[in-house]
């Protein structure tokens, strides 16, 4: 199936975790988080929630900034 | 002189200067301009990782121990944008503070303030200390403080300008109008800027490009610490009122007799 991660698509195996999908693209667990199809998803719920067709998961973490740019 | 700590969603702080973390020329640059700071807190955008996640995190530049996260909701141009960002850095465990921005326009960066008044009633509901980045209107200041906002952060002037408080007076209004703390957001160029602010009487000042884009980062966040300390202390003293003419230090009395 395909899924667009960060603006990014990508074709995944069918029925993938969100659990899976972090281990597969090497995201550190540090403070992250993950929302798809704009609504967060706990972190408690990463390996049972499965993806599906057309996802659009964001994965975001902390970076660099003070305002608006 | 004994000084109040500066209070925010409960917590205490001595420090009342809040540094950014953006457009230093490297993590060490900024690890240090931190330490001479002498901040508290520190804000943080919240972005997409970069894919693959490699790469080093912006935190093992920052001492979580020491330092209280403040994400940002920088970039964001609607209410929606900015509560959502809001709630995926409380889920990327980055507390509860909040620098809340909901920008109107790219050119100016001023605040869309209707967005920002949403956006804070919907967050300060939702348990958020929410710090909202705003114009220097005191009737706005109210209306944000009435919505539940832990402080109200006017701007002395555009973001990254270095121009500078443009209007003291405003600010100096809403210092009378709002009960929670005033912190000049934007527009700091140098130390007299940070001065100025804290000796209007305001509670803190937050700088990120003013230190960050100096010749010298570290040394630049070194005399903003001692701007923010000396603006407060000469606020605390009091000054003297302002007078056309001059005044004489030294009395009048027994001067010796020149005339012959």
């Amino acid at each position: 199936m395909k899924i667009t991660v960060n603006g990014r698509e990508m074709e995944v195996a069918d029925g993938l975790s969100v659990e899976a999908l972090l281990a597969h693209l090497a995201v550190k667990r540090e403070y992250m988080a993950v929302a798809v199809n704009r609504e967060i998803t706990p972190k408690a719920t990463y390996a049972s929630v499965a993806l599906r067709d057309g996802d659009r998961v964001e994965i975001v973490r902390p970076m660099g900034g003070g305002s608006a740019r | 002189m004994h000084d109040t700590n500066l209070v925010l969603g409960g917590k205490d702080f001595t420090s009342r200067l809040i540094v950014g973390t953006g457009k230093y020329a490297s993590n060490e640059i900024m690890r240090q301009a931190h330490e001479e700071s002498g901040a508290e807190i520190v804000t943080i955008a919240v972005r997409r990782v970069s894919l693959p996640g490699k790469g080093d995190s912006i935190l093992d530049f920052i001492d979580t121990k020491r330092f209280t996260l403040l994400p940002n909701t920088a970039g964001c141009y609607t209410a929606d944008e900015a509560v959502r960002t809001a709630y995926l850095a409380r889920e990327a465990g980055l507390g509860e503070m909040l620098k809340l921005e909901v920008i109107g326009d790219a050119r100016t960066l001023f605040p869309d303030v209707q967005g920002l008044l949403e956006a804070t009633r919907t967050l300060a509901r939702e348990g958020f200390v929410v710090m909202p980045y705003t114009n220097d209107d005191p009737i706005i200041a109210k209306k944000l403080e009435d919505a539940g906002a832990a402080c109200v952060m006017p701007l002395g002037a555009p973001i990254g300008s270095g121009l500078g408080i443009r209007n003291p007076y405003n600010i100096k209004i809403i210092l009378e109008t709002v009960s929670v703390p005033v912190i000049v957001d934007a527009g700091v160029g140098t130390a007299s800027d940070a001065a100025i602010a804290m000796e209007l009487g305001c509670d803190g000042v937050l700088m990120n490009t003013a230190i960050a884009g100096a010749r010298d980062p570290v040394a630049m966040a070194r005399a903003m610490r001692l701007a923010v300390e000396s603006g407060r202390l000469a606020a605390k003293a009091g000054r003297i009122g302002k007078k056309l003419y001059a005044t004489a230090s030294s009395p009048i009395e027994g001067l010796a007799d020149w005339t012959s």
